[in-house]
């Protein structure tokens, strides 16, 4: 974190946004994870919803809040203690199985070349270790996974690909993303899992936090239908521990 | 029980949606033009679903007299023989077909009947939300838990025609600057034209060679979204980002559309023209409109738009036209 941050910024006419970093920063994730549980343990006026992302933490404002007293309730808050230095709070350390490469993964190859690796090294490295849920976002409960070594700092395609199927694997930027529908996307596609990471149905809905730990575990197309089918808990032949 | 005769795609029952789990990466989602639903909850003096039609005709059935709201992007409705106003709640008897055929001006449709659309809400709500899996388009032969409750008629007394693109007022984003230093004034300058391409995701902006870009763009950290922000994707085309859009990402927003003129916004139909002002925090904080203002409904014949429809002459009406 360098000293421009953190930073109270508007995010438009209705909510303020608090960053603790302009690029992926494991120090200003961990900050913003910590200083959002702290707001939603002790809200402040005006103050309708608060969320983490990658690095900043999102506060909604209720109509007609004043907007100036809520950014200096904030700051009061940011200046109070160093919110990277917050111990992590109890959290989860899943396996999830995925099908990488192939039709499950159409891009495997090209982003392995990317990152000067054989595709089958390339799954040994992103299986080898287990990455952190840095943020849920862009569709419903859908995680962003990292932070990856130097060598997966790929860009986003410049086009977008018109559609990834629900339970795709893609990656870009020293991250992955697991997506929990049909949607298009600029990242690359890796893999495929069955892991539903948002079933209205289901409860919980929403199967992973923000802190959680996620470890693939790469499988042939059959060994995950035959793992998803058997899982009565509907979250694709994925198991968990508490951990913290 | 209203029941669904015909229905064109994507029409879906819609409310204010779900505020309030960001942190789960659901989007509020909800109405397109969240005026217009004020507008019907105004009209018919209690919030309530409604069905949102995206210019798809519909036919509907009303088992009981109910009154109805009809807000948004104008259709040409009838029903009983009888041609309804539109920015109006009228009721529909027991019996009566609704016939909604689009009319080329707008985007979305509202029909609302009072007491709004019952059945399973999802986190609090009925809306449907395509990309989070929740409700479905409405499709012929569905049967809704509505109508059977009626009330006084009355219309907007001052309808807002947000319904063909113009002048929408914005602020910064924490990405605008990205854009280079003349970007904001030439985006300003810029004349849009809504594009063919649109949903409650968002809905694409066209000028001749008009690309908004930012340095190294395609590594930037990813971060909230919200609809209204106006994001250029890596061609540097814009989007006007809807209800459903991601709750994140890496693409940079130049400018973020107020929630006021957001509707006229996501009404604009393809081809409207649209342009961009900024405007101070401020100015956007204040722009937030009162209520809508409601009239009683008294129809005269000058105000029936189709009057060569009824036959007046030979006496054969059923005297309710």
């Amino acid at each position: 974190m360098d000293e421009a941050f953190p930073r109270i910024e508007p995010l438009g006419e209705g909510a303020l946004l608090v960053r603790f970093a302009d690029r992926l920063d494991d120090r200003a994730n961990r900050a913003a994870g910590a200083f959002r549980a702290a707001l939603e343990a002790d809200r402040p006026a005006g103050a309708a919803e608060t969320a983490p992302s990658l690095g900043s933490v999102l506060v909604r404002m209720e109509d007609g809040a004043d907007a100036e007293g809520l950014e200096d309730a904030l700051r009061a808050r940011l200046a109070a203690r160093d919110w990277a230095a917050v111990p992590p709070p109890p959290r989860r350390a899943w396996r999830i199985p995925c099908a990488f490469g192939g039709a499950d993964g159409p891009q495997l190859d090209e982003v392995a070349a990317m990152a000067k690796l054989s595709p089958p090294e390339a799954v040994a490295a992103l299986t080898a270790t287990p990455v952190r849920v840095l943020a849920l976002g862009f569709a419903p409960g859908m995680p962003y996974l990292g932070i990856l070594p130097e060598r997966w700092d790929l860009p986003r395609q410049a086009g977008l690909t018109p559609e990834v199927p629900e339970g795709a694997l893609v990656l870009a930027v020293r991250q992955m993303v697991l997506f929990g529908t049909r949607a298009p996307t600029g990242w690359r596609q890796v893999g495929r899992t069955a892991f539903g990471c948002f079933r209205p149905g289901r409860d919980p809905a929403v199967a992973l936090a923000a802190g959680d730990e996620v470890a693939f575990e790469a499988v042939s197309p059959q060994e995950l239908a035959d793992r998803a089918g058997a899982d009565a808990g509907e979250t694709g032949g994925a198991t968990w521990e508490a951990i913290g | 029980m209203i029941e669904v005769l015909a229905c064109g795609p994507l029409v879906t029952v819609q409310d204010g949606g779900r505020p309030g789990h960001l942190a789960s990466g659901l989007a509020r989602g909800g109405a397109a033009d969240r005026r217009a639903l004020d507008e019907a909850a105004a009209l018919l003096g209690v919030p309530g679903a409604a069905l949102e039609t995206p210019g798809a005709p519909l036919e509907l059935r009303f088992e009981a007299d109910t009154l109805v709201a009809l807000t948004g992007a104008p259709m040409r409705a009838e029903a009983g023989g009888r041609t309804l106003a539109w920015h109006a709640a009228q009721v529909v008897p027991a019996g009566a077909t609704l016939t909604l055929r689009p009319t080329g001006r707008g985007v979305y449709s509202y029909v609302a009947p009072l007491g709004g659309i019952g059945g399973p809400a999802v986190l609090g709500s009925r809306a449907a939300h395509a990309i989070a899996g929740i409700g479905a388009p409405l499709a012929p032969g569905d049967r809704l838990d509505a109508g059977g409750r009626t009330g006084s008629e009355r219309r907007l007394a001052a309808p807002e025609d947000r319904f063909a693109g113009g002048a929408l007022r914005c602020v910064e984003t924490p990405q605008t600057a990205l854009f280079g230093p003349d970007a904001r004034a030439r985006f300003e300058a810029t004349a849009f034209a809504r594009g063919p391409r649109g949903n409650r995701q968002g809905v694409r902006l066209e000028a001749d060679d008009a690309r908004f870009a930012t340095e190294g763009q395609l590594a930037l950290l990813s971060d909230f979204v919200l609809p209204g922000d106006v994001q250029a994707t890596g061609d540097g085309v814009p989007y006007v980002l809807g209800p459903e859009c991601q709750t994140t990402g890496g693409y940079p927003r130049i400018a973020h559309v107020i929630a006021a003129d957001l509707p006229r916004a996501l009404q604009a139909p393809p081809g409207a023209p649209l342009r961009f002002r900024f405007v101070s925090l401020a100015e956007a904080r204040a722009a937030r409109p009162g209520a809508p203002a409601v009239e009683p409904l008294v129809r005269d014949p000058r105000d029936i738009p189709d009057l060569g429809r009824y036959q007046l002459i030979d006496g054969v009406t059923d005297g309710r036209g």
